[in-house]
């Protein structure tokens, strides 16, 4: 996934509130949902996880269990994971009823 | 007589309430005074301590649960924060008024909103009219001493008045520091091992109503009454205290000064940032500042006499709260001393300062700075400042 | 008075080697203070942990900003966090790490000392986990003379109980391997 110019953008004005002066908050704070997204947590992995597709049944059952939300659904109906995000715990290949992720060292 | 030991401030409370003999411990935990209660459970767990911990479904609870076992005599003890301490405050004010010598550790903690953690003083003052003895300890040695003394002081017969021993959420419950842990023999000679079983105490052979119905003819006189014992209180913590130096070798006094001999200016506030405040003292006395600080130990019943003392020769008086009252006139220490002063024959200046609020932290020259601006006069008209970004 | 900044992950016990630290330092006498970043933080996160030692009591009780002694339990925070921020110019730094001292001075570009020791071989050969803050206190001890070896294996021995002597093994072996310059 790729973030767009706009979300940089917005992840930037939201860290700088963090610094602002008093007059400058929005009031209590008070901004758009799901702000939790600009906050990469897939810096400090150690394994990824990789799919072999040719085992993949589509099931989602990894998408279920993701604790991050971080396995998404892609058009062909298949899964993929966003590395922004993804914490490398290893639950989607443990969970996979086919084995077919295997947690790969970076 | 004691031993050196490496304590986490949070562990010192906990000590002291075994160290006490509690009988019941009745809690729920809230960051971040959880290490308190955590290490309470573990202790009873482990038989280390002989005392019934009762697992409640909330802080309303947890002090409700201390006031039943402290009608029947029980020595009970429960400690809290931040919107634990908002949320039993109905029940703060049934143990007070009832007479109960419940003692209780409060870990200072922001009131939400926004969601905070960290500590400042607003759990306590939003509640500090609620009749309890508050007193204010600094680090791990406060900490267990203060909680132990409370129990006397609490259990006295001129007193029965619940305690409430505070101390900054954070900066001074999460810090392993030094500390010396009497041993159980100088314990005994100060404390008794259980509370005399006189008085109004809950007994099915001698049955006795507490809390009946106060109408508007004699409600008056019932708070007068608890006025009076609160007030009449200060008496006893220091003689408590007197007897407590005696014992372990340690001084507590309800104002501590510290380089106040030829101050012209001195801070003065409560809890943990005095030991950062200590060292901007000292700071500016190297440039030449004369300048002290005056620590409040008791804060309620608040000690006119001996703080109209300590501040007789001063020319100003810096007081840093780390609460702001709401819409009124400043912060609550701030607000109290400028009462104590008016009318009196002191002509000293009194100036405030909101700082440390949501857990910001303190620096030794965030004083300094307090200090400078002060001197040259920077203060607004209202007299007192907010330390945040965008005014100061 | 010497201030400590202990950078590590979270689960990593940047926060327990601070508190042995203490410990240790108390144990010989000292005043001393450990205490972590404040607040909740999830495992792998980056942490924080600080310690304030000195001969007589401590009275200051805010953050370290200036620190006279940095350790770095996980080399792969060299990469995305300042560790060197505040450290005095004439301090120490003190890093987990299978590079050569040459090659961390010339990456961190620091004017003052030092020290390097590969924490995460030696916790897996003795400890047969990666969890390094023991060794890194054998590391510390090295390169600073703050506290005396002994009193940070008698800190660890009553700290880790039946993983004690592992653990003392594990600070004693970093404590010989750590190369300072």
């Amino acid at each position: 996934m790729k973030w767009l110019g706009s979300e940089a953008e917005r992840r930037r004005e939201l860290e700088a509130l963090l610094k602002a002066d008093w007059k400058e908050l929005p009031r209590a704070l008070i901004v758009e949902p799901a702000t939790s997204k600009y906050y990469y947590t897939g810096d400090w992995r150690t394994f990824k996880p990789v799919r072999d597709k040719g085992k993949c049944i589509g099931c989602l059952l990894c998408w279920v269990y993701c604790p991050e939300g971080c396995i998404y659904i892609t058009e062909d109906g298949g899964v993929d994971v966003d590395l922004n995000y993804c914490k490398g715990c290893g639950i989607c290949a443990r969970e996979c009823p086919l084995q077919a992720i295997a947690m790969v060292e970076e | 007589m004691g031993k050196i030991i490496a304590v986490e401030d949070a562990h010192a409370a906990a000590l002291a309430a075994k160290m006490a003999n509690v009988d019941v411990v009745a809690a729920y935990p809230i960051t971040p005074q959880t290490h308190i209660v955590e290490e309470l459970s573990r202790m009873v767990a482990e038989g280390e301590l002989d005392a019934e911990y009762i697992n409640v479904e909330s802080e309303h609870s947890a002090l409700s649960a201390c006031i039943g076992a402290s009608a029947v005599g029980a020595r009970c003890f429960t400690a809290t924060a931040g919107q634990g301490l908002a949320l039993m405050h109905e029940i703060l004010f049934i143990a007070a008024g009832n007479r109960f010598p419940i003692v209780m550790a409060i870990a200072n903690r922001c009131l939400s909103p926004n969601i905070n953690i960290w500590g400042d003083q607003s759990d306590i003052m939003s509640s500090r009219d609620c009749g309890w003895i508050q007193i204010f300890a600094e680090n791990a040695q406060e900490i267990f001493d203060l909680i132990l003394a409370a129990f006397k002081i609490a259990e006295d017969e001129r007193v029965m008045l619940p305690v409430a021993v505070n101390f900054d959420g954070f900066y001074a419950t999460h810090v392993v520091e030094r500390m010396e842990l009497p041993s159980e023999e100088e314990v005994r000679r100060f404390l008794p091992p259980h509370r005399r079983q006189t008085g109004y105490l809950l007994n099915p052979d001698k049955p006795l109503t507490f809390g009946a119905i106060g109408f508007p003819s004699i409600q008056f006189e019932l708070r007068r009454q608890w006025e009076e014992a609160l007030c009449r209180s200060k008496q006893v913590i220091k003689e408590v205290w007197r007897e407590f130096e005696e014992v372990f070798g340690r001084r507590y006094e309800v104002v501590e000064g510290y380089r106040m001999e030829d101050a012209e200016a001195a801070f003065i506030l409560m809890g943990g940032s005095a030991g950062t405040c200590r060292t901007a003292v000292d700071r500016l006395r190297e440039k030449g500042c004369k300048v002290g600080m005056l620590k409040l130990r008791l804060f309620r019943p608040f000690p006119r006499e001996e703080i109209l003392e300590a501040t007789g020769g001063l020319k100003t008086l810096i007081v840093v709260d780390k609460h702001i009252c709401l819409g009124g006139l400043g912060g609550p220490l701030f607000n109290d001393l400028r009462s104590l002063y008016y009318g009196s024959k002191s002509s000293i200046d009194v100036v405030g300062f909101i700082a440390g609020i949501g857990g910001r932290d303190i620096r030794v020259e965030d004083f300094e700075r307090m200090f400078e601006r002060t001197i040259r006069g920077e203060i607004p008209p209202e007299k007192y400042v907010f330390l945040v970004r965008g005014e100061a | 008075m010497i201030e400590i900044r202990w950078h590590g992950r979270g689960g990593q016990g940047a926060v327990t080697a601070a508190e042995i630290l203490a410990h240790a330092a108390i144990g010989e006498g000292k005043y001393a203070q450990a205490f972590p970043s404040f607040g909740p933080e999830r495992r792998g996160a980056p942490v924080l942990a600080f310690n304030r030692i000195d001969d007589k009591p401590i009275w200051v009780r805010s953050d370290v900003y200036e620190p006279d002694i940095v350790a770095v339990l996980d080399p792969s925070l060299l990469a995305t966090v300042n560790v060197l921020e505040g450290l005095k110019p004439e301090g120490v730094v003190i890093v987990n790490t299978k590079e050569s001292l040459d090659r961390v001075k010339a990456t961190l570009n620091f004017q003052g000392k030092v020290a390097v020791v590969n924490a995460t071989d030696i916790a897996l050969e003795v400890l047969k986990l990666p969890i390094v803050n023991t060794a890194m206190i054998g590391a510390f001890v090295k390169a600073t003379g703050v506290v005396r070896l002994e009193s940070v294996v008698e800190a660890v021995v009553e700290r880790f109980g039946k993983a004690g002597k592992l653990n003392a093994e594990a600070v004693r072996k970093a404590y010989e391997a750590t190369v300072l310059g």
